[in-house]
């Protein structure tokens, strides 16, 4: 049913349902919000949302109130405004509001809401009771100082990741976002997954940012600087630079990277391939021998993470590869090192990752040869190889294509699918299922395992078994096949788990604004990469096969084991 | 009684929580949830430790921190402030040696404010642990708690 009202005397008609806030932007009209978060739950705690109803006594908040027949909204009345400017005056009371010292600066939607209601002054003095800043782990910091107590954080890492780390302490003016007992996220509760810095709306949880490392590391002559660029990234990438989501920026990307200085711009796609013949292999041997099923995918570290801190029973269900991200830092310092005869102590290995656990897993002490030689030296997020990119002044749009480099260069579409929620199960089903049935694949697309649902699943035949398999994303998800593994319970042989919403295309480290319409962007995006490449199963990938030939030997081998594999603990101190 | 003998007595649902909390608080010489009993508490009713946490630093009755056997709370509304309850909280504060958020050293009281009890008519006043006290003077604060110190002894 159609509801016909009035927003500042113009007549709007918009399906029942719809919030003033909605009616009011199908009707080009955009009411300023502060908690409000599209994919969120809306608790309508700001108020900056504040609209007059015509023949209402208070104001309404547009954001949680529904339009009705005949109803008359107003939304910029002095009334309003007012309303608005105070709130908005208060919170910078309470605010360190230090905007240049800010990694947020001219991304903070409080800073944008101060300049558009145009608050060039405070009447309300300073009353903010500074906290100490915990920046404990090696991927967010959190600046409680910064906090105005939206919200977002607390539903997302409550409700989408099913972890809820933080909630709100005390009450009133006290209220502190926090973790339990006023530790610090590092003290075994968090995953690192960082989906509570891509919804803050200031800069009160951010990535720590290692872009200073990078550019020092750029210009020492003794180093030898690698970049390697995850599969999610040449659909993000494009986005963060002001182009539209789902952008595909694959070959600008490496031109812009090779103009900051990188000596060589790799694929992580193809470790993605490597892992897939790893974890294939691995499958495989734990179907034939009788090994600990289910197997579940090891890619993401925020699922490592959440498995190592509260699942700790499963942990021998999760396949022991290192990640994409680490199986190329250990190639980089072996195989890259002897082939070009370059000292692997100078070989500084940097990523571009969608994620913020990324940079807890590569400081991980299993993560390479010695503790002073990890994998990979620094982890940049989408948006941090973004600020590099601004800072060098490079003009993304009209550089020229280029390709990623040898020998780290060929790639399948299998291995860019890896980005996205089902993309490493397909990618693995691609593999296995023409290894161990000896014949080709009709068709190469299991659209059972692909699309947003939260757990999906498919049957495959193996060896005249039947195989049931799943994928699941986001943690609340993660948690149901956890405990089904935990109870004995599970129908599965097989799980990819990816923890972000929509997997690494949701990451932590994506650009700010992600929603489900961005990530569907992202996610047609990737899958269009795939289609595109002229290769798309990774055991058909020449230079993986060259590799083992060359250094490797055979998959699950001595060296494979040594510098693929790897282990993990059980975090929790209880 | 000890925390998994007092969690039996509820049912393991969420809906319990607060109950709970105040039961085993109130029975604790120490009126307060430590991390451990928060860790185990939050596992019995299958809730987050941040839940709990919350919970606990939302009402003022609960806390985290470990308070006196004899919690003193002082009413700061404005019946209380225009009928001397100024004089009522220097009196508790030379007496005790503390100010309000402390416990003695001895363990014996600790010093809170609290909005309204419901008073106001008899202002000002305070309450100790259930016990509420009205009409004071700074004398009869102190006979007050001069009968606490005895009923330890
Ligand atoms: S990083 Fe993830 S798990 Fe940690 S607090 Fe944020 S949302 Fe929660
Ligand atoms: S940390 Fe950020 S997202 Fe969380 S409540 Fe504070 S302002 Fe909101
Ligand atoms: S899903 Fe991807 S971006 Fe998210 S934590 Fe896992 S690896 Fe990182
Ligand atoms: S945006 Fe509507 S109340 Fe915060």
């Amino acid at each position: 049913m159609m509801v016909n009202l009035k927003i500042n005397n113009i007549d709007v008609t918009v399906p029942e349902n719809t919030t003033i806030l909605d009616a009011a932007k199908a009707n080009n009209i955009a009411i300023p919000t502060l908690c409000y978060y599209p994919d969120l739950r809306i608790n309508s705690d700001c108020r900056i949302c504040s609209v007059e109803i015509v023949g209402k006594k208070g104001l309404s908040t547009s954001c949680s109130t529904l339009v009705t027949e005949g109803m008359q909204v107003k939304t910029h009345t002095p009334r309003v405004i007012n309303a608005r400017k105070t709130i908005t005056e208060l919170l910078l009371a309470n605010h360190d509001a230090d905007c240049t010292a800010c990694a947020k600066n001219m991304n903070c939607e409080l800073q944008k809401l101060a300049n558009v209601l145009g608050i060039d002054e405070n009447r309300f003095a300073r009353v903010l009771e500074v906290r100490p800043i915990d920046d404990h782990n090696p991927s967010l910091i959190r600046n409680s100082n910064r906090c105005i107590k939206c919200g977002r954080c607390i539903d997302v890492c409550r409700n989408i990741q099913g972890v809820n780390v933080l909630e709100a302490m005390n009450r009133g003016h006290d209220i502190l976002i926090s973790p339990p007992f006023g530790k610090y996220l590092s003290d075994e509760f968090c995953t690192f997954c960082g989906q509570c810095s891509s919804v803050c709306p200031v800069g009160a949880i951010i990535e720590k940012d290692e872009t200073a490392t990078v550019w020092n590391a750029l210009h020492d002559p003794q180093k030898h600087v690698i970049v390697q660029v995850a599969p999610a990234i040449r659909v993000s990438l494009g986005e963060e630079l002001g182009q539209k989501p789902g952008t595909i920026v694959t070959g600008k990307l490496v031109a812009a990277l090779k103009l900051l200085g990188f000596t060589k711009v790799f694929d992580t796609d193809f470790t993605a391939d490597l892992t897939i013949i790893e974890e294939g292999s691995e499958l495989i041997k734990r179907i034939t021998t009788g090994g600990v099923l289910p197997m579940t995918t090891s890619c993401c570290p925020g699922w490592i993470n959440f498995a190592e801190t509260y699942y700790p029973e499963i942990l021998d269900h999760i396949s022991s590869c290192k990640s994409p991200q680490q199986m190329f830092g250990a190639l980089a310092k072996t195989y890259y090192a002897q082939k070009e005869n370059i000292d692997p102590a100078s070989i500084f290995v940097v990523s571009i990752m969608p994620c913020t656990a990324k940079k807890y897993e590569a400081k991980r002490s299993e993560m390479g040869s010695t503790e002073n030689n990890l994998d990979v030296d620094v982890v940049l997020t989408t948006r941090e190889a973004g600020k590099m990119l601004r800072q060098m002044g490079v003009e993304f749009e009209n550089l020229s294509e280029m390709e990623f480099d040898k020998p780290f260069g060929t790639t399948t579409g299998a291995a860019a699918i890896f980005g996205t929620t089902g993309g490493v199960m397909e990618a693995a089903l691609r593999t296995v299922y023409e290894i161990v049935n000896k014949k080709p694949l009709a068709v190469l697309d299991f659209v059972e395992v692909r699309g947003m649902k939260g757990i999906k699943e498919a049957s495959v035949d193996l060896g005249g078994k039947t195989v049931k398999v799943a994928v699941a994303h986001t943690l609340a998800n993660a948690k149901i096949i956890a405990e089904q593994i935990k109870n004995h319970e599970s129908p599965y042989a097989f799980i990819e788990v990816m923890c972000c919403p929509g997997g690494c295309i949701g990451g932590g480290g994506q650009p700010y604004g992600t929603i489900s319409k961005t990530r569907t962007d992202r996610l047609a995006s990737l899958y269009a990469v795939d289609v595109a490449m002229p290769l798309r199963k990774s055991h058909e990938n020449p230079d993986i096969n060259k590799l083992y030939s060359d250094f490797l030997g055979s998959p699950l081998a001595k060296l494979s084991h040594e510098l693929l594999h790897t282990k993990y603990q059980p975090k929790r101190r209880h | 009684m000890t925390l998994d003998l007092m969690l039996q007595k509820y049912p393991a649902s969420s809906e319990y929580l607060i109950e709970a909390l105040r039961d085993y608080q109130t029975a604790k010489i120490d009126h307060c949830v430590t991390e451990m009993e928060i860790v185990k508490i939050a596992k019995y009713f299958n809730v987050t430790e941040s839940k709990v946490c919350s919970v606990v630093s939302f009402y003022s009755f609960l806390s985290e921190k470990p308070k006196g056997k004899y919690v003193i709370r002082i009413c700061r509304d404005v019946p209380c402030f225009v009928n001397k309850s100024e004089s009522i909280l220097k009196t508790l504060e030379t007496r005790l040696g503390i100010k309000p958020g402390e416990t003695t050293t001895d363990g014996l009281f600790s010093l809170e404010f609290t909005g309204c009890l419901g008073q106001c008519d008899h202002a000002p006043a305070i309450r100790i642990n259930e016990k509420t006290y009205v009409d004071l003077t700074p004398d009869k604060v102190k006979a007050i708690l001069s009968e606490y110190r005895e009923e330890k002894s």
